[in-house]
């Protein structure tokens, strides 16, 4: 959770640097040059709590995970090393060039660093991704189990009951379809694109309260074109790529499309709630909804039914899970295969409405933009517009820490859809003392961080971006970029 | 897998990769840490802060040699992976905590001038790197010494078991090597007066270093009947350790030659073959049963599925000369001694 609200703000911000960084070397502008010196100093911040707490997020999966990774290690295993090989060593090698390489390695070779930087970023979200929509839905694997040192494959519809655990495992057969996993590009997309939401929302949030306060108005002025133009773009397409992932879902996860919007009826015109609350006792959902609108979104046809949560899982699946189990069981049996549903309902709807209301501000901020009002600090509109802006950095991580937990909580019981339970991933070993003093010991560290993280940050914004022209101290390959611009000026 | 007609054993070739995975970690965030032992031996702040900034480009690099040890290990030999990170698992937790404050160490203290603030992250910045040496050599020794594991493969023992005096004594020869190739490093990054401290300190840092490894080698021989055979049964181990010895004597050559450079080379070369003797006397065991044998997880009960270890064997050979070269790139566009500058911490 911790962890999430750093890599977001590294990708989104990478992306950043790669505009303000290209900008620079195609219109020679100093200016750009200045921001993007200054962005490099908050991606620096975040990169390096954004390491230090990944790398416990690595071991984790061994140390509180064993069961699981017997299990799984075989397919999830290498998806992380891959991440290692293909991401992390780019990122971090790069990012040398990138924080330490000003004026010591030519404009254009600190450009290609920033762009590695950028795309190792990325490499790490499609392979943590890739790994976690395994989770989701797997694919390109089956089931062996180890008798007396051979492993014999198991059938496809196998139920993995406790007493497997230790000598059964999923094993790779199709990589590539183990990659592609029916959810894996729907949701990396989601995440992808939430990320540069986070990246752009924190650009855009202190160029707006810069130009609040009055200070370094020339530089926020750019800085927030290029965040706003940035957020503009990131925000439609998350719109897409989110109706997209709750189509997805439907399809692969229907016990997850029915927990989250509250569905407990199957029913044609199913509708889509806005805001309300789901009471699990009853099994109700008390909500502002719109008749019809979640079987047209899901199926781009309202009158098609969805099913809801009293008939999933299917009766079948129960059966084999639960082989004698008689028909009044069933009922109570099936609730144990639901997720919290009041909870997800919530963290779900949190999300929908948080970037929703983040569209909302975009539409109107370049609406200003368009007018020419955006500027215009001494005009009451615009302070609000500006103060929203400030605080929308807030929008991208609630929506993004929400989104997860919607997409982890909502898969419970399972760790791996249909295949494990959590309950049974844990490892053996480890007492839950033991979790509870690392559990504690964590939250305090990651606490503390957090704290410094704010801080210098804060600092970091105060002291703002340098505006003095240094443009003497650099070498000559730096001066190159800078004289084309005097020379457009002067034509 | 076959290739060309030679059958290739990928259970081998993935330990020998793991194995270098790690040796790269070791040899290269090896220095970094070891910068971090030394840390508080420096008295004047601008050194401190040369210090920090002789490491500033490349630390992160390096951490991320252990990440991917990591995930290759979990990938390649997932039960080994499970056993021993759930097996260790409040050293570990303590081992993730000193990375964590050493790492924002680097990055936090020169962000305020107070006397106070830098000399907190000092002291958190030398506490993380000495404990994380202290640990990594901790695992590494109960690692050769064997722990106890049950049919299922799954770790038995108490945490007071893996602080064992053999572990221990391990942990504190692995702080003594980092500081030395964390010095030697230091010597050639550094010029003028820093430069004639730390070549100072030199001398009786590996000393120090080559009693305890020595002692060390024995004390293994003596205590551990389980080593003493397959040293019996391989003797280029103690070829391995001769060598690095002899490497590690070469250093003080060097320097008197004023090839800095070499004098760090030699000091790679000799944790590499250290790392060797070290992987030579567990082989074909991935994690070592003691006091039952037979619960051992070797490379074949431990690996993952043939198909697993080619798809990633092909992963690693597109992946790893990649990274080799951009690497090599960075160290040699950050190479000859470390200047203070505006960017610097």
């Amino acid at each position: 959770m911790f962890h999430y609200i750093y890599p977001p703000l590294s990708i989104g911000l990478g992306v950043a640097l790669v505009l303000m960084e290209g900008l620079w070397l195609k219109t020679g502008n100093i200016r750009f040059h200045n921001m993007a010196k200054f962005w490099t100093k908050v991606f620096a911040l975040t990169f390096a709590i954004g390491v230090a707490t990944g790398i416990v997020m690595e071991f984790e999966f061994g140390t509180n995970w064993a069961t699981y990774s017997r299990f799984v290690g075989d397919i999830f295993g290498s998806a992380l090393a891959a991440e290692g090989i293909f991401a992390f060593f780019l990122e971090s090698g790069f990012l040398a060039i990138l924080l330490f390489g000003w004026n010591k390695v030519g404009p254009r070779l600190h450009f290609f660093a920033t762009c590695m930087v950028a795309l190792g970023a990325h490499f790490s979200a499609v392979w943590i991704v890739v790994a976690n929509s395994w989770m989701q839905t797997p694919a390109g694997y089956h089931l062996e189990r180890m008798v007396d040192g051979k492993p014999v494959i198991l059938a496809q519809d196998h139920a993995v009951v406790p007493a497997d655990l230790g000598s059964v495992r999923a094993v790779v057969d199709n990589f590539w379809a183990m990659v592609f996993n029916p959810s894996s590009i729907d949701r990396l997309t989601h995440v992808v694109l939430g990320a540069w939401m986070a990246g752009a929302f924190l650009v855009v949030s202190i160029s707006a309260f810069y130009l609040l306060r009055r200070r370094h108005v020339d530089f926020a002025q750019a800085s927030l074109k290029v965040g706003l133009a940035f957020a503009t773009v990131a925000t439609l397409l998350q719109m897409f790529s989110g109706d997209l992932t709750a189509v997805g879902v439907s399809k692969n996860q229907p016990v997850k499309l029915a927990a989250i919007e509250g569905l407990y009826e199957t029913q044609p015109y199913a509708p889509l709630g806005l805001v309300g609350w789901v009471d699990p006792k009853t099994e109700v959902t008390h909500a502002l909804q719109v008749p019809g609108l979640l079987s047209f979104l899901t199926y781009h046809d309202a009158a098609k039914p969805v099913t809801g949560l009293k008939d999933l899982p299917p009766d079948r699946f129960i059966l084999r899970h639960h082989p004698d189990a008689t028909s009044d069981e069933l009922p109570v049996l099936r609730r144990s295969y639901w997720p919290n549903v009041p909870v997800v309902f919530q963290t779900y709807h949190l999300m929908v409405a948080v970037g929703s209301a983040l569209f909302g501000l975009v539409a109107i901020a370049c609406f200003f933009w368009w007018r020419g009002w955006l500027f215009r600090t001494d005009w009451l509109p615009t302070r609000l517009l500006l103060w929203a802006c400030v605080f929308s950095v807030l929008g991208p991580q609630i929506a993004n820490q929400a989104g997860w937990f919607t997409a982890e909580m909502g898969r419970q019981p399972w760790i791996v859809y249909e295949l494990l339970k959590t309950s049974q991933a844990f490892s053996k070993v480890v007492t839950a003392n033991q979790i509870l003093t690392s559990l504690l010991l964590f939250a305090g560290v990651y606490l503390l961080l957090f704290v410094l993280f704010v801080y210098l940050l804060t600092r970091k914004i105060q002291h703002g971006p340098d505006e003095t022209d240094h443009s003497h101290e650099m070498p000559e390959s730096w001066k190159a970029v800078l004289r084309a611009d005097d020379q457009e000026a002067r034509t | 897998m076959n290739i060309a007609g030679i059958e290739l054993d990928l259970q081998l070739v993935w330990f020998i990769l793991v194995g270098v995975l790690l040796t790269g970690y070791a040899v290269l965030d090896g220095f970094d840490l070891g910068v971090g032992v030394l840390q508080l031996f420096a008295k004047k702040d601008e050194h401190r802060r040369l210090f920090l900034n002789a490491i500033g480009p490349v630390w992160d690099g390096n951490e991320v040699w252990l990440v991917t040890g990591g995930g290759a290990l979990f990938a390649a030999f997932p039960e080994a992976y499970a056993t021993v990170f759930s097996g260790f698992y409040l050293p570990f937790m303590l081992l993730l905590c000193a990375l964590i404050f050493r790492a924002v160490a680097i990055e936090f203290r020169s962000k305020e001038p107070w006397p106070w603030w830098r000399q907190m992250w000092d002291v958190l910045f030398a506490l993380g790197s000495t404990l994380s040496a202290f640990l990594i050599g901790v695992a590494m020794g109960n690692i050769v010494r064997g722990i106890p594991l049950d049919a299922d493969h799954e770790f038995t023992g108490t945490l007071l078991g893996l602080l064992n005096p053999y572990a221990l004594f391990m942990g504190v020869t692995v702080v003594l090597l980092f500081a030395m190739h964390g010095a030697i490093y230091l010597v050639m990054k550094t010029d003028g007066e820093l430069h004639d401290i730390v070549r100072g300190w030199v001398p009786t840092i590996i000393g120090l270093f080559l009693a305890a490894y020595i002692l060390f080698n024995f004390y293994t021989l003596i205590a551990l009947p389980h080593v003493y055979d397959s040293v019996r049964a391989r003797p280029w181990i103690l070829l391995a350790i001769a060598a690095a010895v002899l490497v590690i004597l070469n250093i003080p050559r060097e320097f008197h030659r004023k090839r800095d450079f070499n004098a760090f080379l030699s000091s790679c070369i000799g944790m590499a073959l250290m790392m060797a003797a070290f992987g030579l006397t567990y082989f074909p065991n991935m994690v070592f049963s003691n006091p039952l044998p037979e619960n051992s997880l070797t490379i074949v009960n431990a690996a993952s599925s043939p198909k697993t270890l080619g798809i990633m064997l092909v992963i690693a050979l597109i992946g790893i000369p990649i990274v080799l070269t951009y690497t090599t790139c960075i160290y040699y566009i950050f190479r000859g001694k470390t200047k203070l500058t505006s960017h610097s911490y």
